[in-house]
């Protein structure tokens, strides 16, 4: 898999933290695949949006990471009940229903971006970036081995 | 079933297996399912609901379900790992997702469920109203099936102005 420059927080210079909610293994697996190529550290991963709010709670993650189509609760509901209670937090939606409808629900109700699936790495690390504003550094390609 | 409902399967199914096998594909056989359904290997079903009603049901035989999943993993996978089984399921749930997606601009309004394994040998029979289609998608890791059962909910559709 391609390795980009690290992406590192600005306030510590630790990797990013990341929360990856997906109903799938698969995918939650290879989405902490590309973040690991990003340089960033998946903290926890959840299976649906009930799990996905408590572990938000205990880990307080830097990324949240969320799947739209999960049983129990979905994707954009938690994402709007994580950011109520942490207007913070920055939860972007990563999922294969992107139609207009669904993404203008996503961003009003509290997600800071959305990203279709199939997952292009290059497209998410732009997201992470962009989404992370001043409170991250992009390491030097020489630093992050690229 | 209306070509319109069957070309953004297509494109999607297209668009996502291409990435992620990183080869281009070919639409191989189109046929309508006149007996019972009978799954070939390795199947995940997604069932559509309101404005469109049915389920899909994305099915490889064994050994190309382990192809395909590898290279979605980006690692060798035998054929009784259960990330096998995850990765078809995922790829139904971003090829369908994705032609849902392009429906609903379209102006059609129904919700996709997540995506189940298929675990019965058989399924019904095709009716006039369900008729199934089935597509083969030539890929350089076998053949995947897309079975398409799905109707226009009329009722649903004539509340929100959309009909047949």
């Amino acid at each position: 898999m391609e390795q980009f420059a690290a992406v590192k927080r600005s306030k510590d210079g630790q990797p990013v933290q990341y929360l990856i909610v997906d109903d799938s293994v698969f995918a939650r697996k290879n989405l902490g695949r590309i973040i690991e190529s990003f340089g960033g550290q998946v903290v926890g991963e959840a299976g649906d949006g009930v799990t996905a709010i408590s572990e938000y709670d205990r880990l307080k993650p830097d990324i949240v990471l969320m799947d739209i189509t999960m049983p129990q609760m979905e994707g954009i509901e938690a994402a709007e009940k994580i950011v109520q209670k942490n207007p913070e937090a920055r939860v972007v939606m990563v999922s294969s229903v992107g139609y207009q409808e669904n993404i203008v629900a996503a961003l009003q109700r509290g997600a800071r971006h959305f990203v279709q699936k199939p997952v292009k790495p290059e497209v998410l690390y732009e997201v992470i970036k962009y989404v992370l504003g001043e409170d991250a550094v992009v390491a030097s390609a020489s630093g992050a081995g690229a | 079933m209306k070509m319109e409902l069957i070309q953004p399967f297509i494109n999607a199914a297209d668009a996502v297996l291409s990435q992620g096998l990183q080869s281009p594909m070919e639409i191989g056989n189109l046929t309508m399912e006149e007996q019972a359904y009978r799954r070939k290997g390795v199947a995940a079903m997604v069932r559509v609901s309101g404005e469109i009603e049915g389920r899909i049901i994305f099915d490889l035989d064994t050994k190309t379900a382990a192809r395909v999943a590898s290279h979605f993993a980006g690692a060798e996978l035998p054929e009784s790992d259960d990330l096998v089984r995850e990765a078809v399921c995922e790829l139904a749930n971003q090829v369908i997702g994705n032609a849902i997606a392009v429906l609903n601009d379209q102006g059609f309004k129904f919700r996709v469920h997540p995506p189940e394994l298929h675990t019965s040998e058989s399924g019904p029979k095709s009716t006039e109203n369900t008729e199934a289609l089935v597509l083969c998608f030539d890929t350089t890791s076998g053949n995947v099936f897309m079975n398409i059962a799905l109707q226009y909910h009329t009722a649903a559709a004539a509340a929100s102005g959309n009909s047949e």
